[in-house]
């Protein structure tokens, strides 16, 4: 069972950190747009 | 359109819910194997979903040389960055299910080896787009991902060609294949949620990119972290 508990933890933490840096990359992208429009 | 992507999102976490608890719960258990065969449940449709990704980042690649459409060039990155989260899905739980059924991590077989190096491939695509300066990174780009999907159908047909230490194919293989209805079922579902959830993850990639290649046209000297 620690098998299967771990292939279903291993694929969302790669998903999970997958989301993470997607979220930081649009933070960053909305902050560039802003700090641009403000110039 | 917010409020478009919440009520996908919803729908997707919806979908991925009831297909883990068809997994895990309602499909009966595999006589040889017993639980461990549950990985089945997500290592299949991420192999599938990744397969599905990189053909359409090979068909948008090819649309690409054809028309220089950057809307193209966008979605093929969009496509290879979340065929390559998937693909890597595959390479763990992999692993993970062949450890107690084989008692070893890896063999070199034809199945494994070609879908690592399928990995490889399109690391090397994220890569090159990540990295490279060349105002001709996507014409190199798309050309790396038409001859990179080459290795899809190999590894689609590797267990089928040669002897591996993989599985003979559960579905399309012949007299013989297919499963029980319930696990196709739960197959089907976990499928479709990982469809769904891959089209969504896609989306928001694409979408994000769209800003990010303004802003690059507007301020050139900067590479911010939009670059993709």
């Amino acid at each position: 069972m620690k098998f299967l508990y771990a292939a279903y933890a291993a694929t969302w933490l790669i998903h999970i950190t997958y989301l993470a840096l997607l979220s930081r990359r649009y933070r960053r992208l909305r902050d560039e747009m802003q700090e641009f429009h403000k110039k | 359109m917010r409020r478009l992507f919440v009520i996908l999102a919803l729908l997707t976490f919806g979908l991925l819910t009831f297909a883990l608890y068809e997994g895990v719960v309602a499909a009966p258990t595999e006589q040889t194997m017993g639980e461990v065969q549950r990985i089945f449940y997500y290592h299949v449709p991420s192999a599938v979903t990744a397969f599905t990704l990189f053909l359409i980042n090979f068909v948008v690649s090819i649309i690409y040389l054809a028309r220089r459409s950057p809307r193209a060039d966008a979605l093929a990155v969009s496509t290879a960055e979340v065929g390559v989260v998937f693909c890597t899905v595959v390479l763990v739980t992999g692993p993970l299910w062949a450890r107690p059924v084989w008692g070893i991590w890896w063999t070199w077989d034809a199945r494994l080896t070609s879908t690592l190096l399928l990995w490889l491939i399109y690391v090397s695509y994220l890569i090159l787009r990540r990295y490279s300066t060349s105002g001709q990174t996507p014409v190199i780009a798309a050309v790396l991902a038409v001859f990179g999907f080459l290795d899809v159908p190999f590894v689609y047909l590797a267990n089928r060609l040669f002897r591996t230490q993989h599985p003979q194919p559960v579905y399309f293989g012949g007299p013989g294949s297919g499963a029980d209805p319930r696990m196709t079922f739960a197959l089907l579902m976990n499928m479709a949620a990982f469809f769904a959830f891959a089209a969504l993850v896609c989306g928001c990639a694409f979408a994000w990119s769209a800003p990010g290649r303004t802003l690059k046209k507007l301020r050139p000297w900067k590479l911010c972290c939009c670059r993709m």
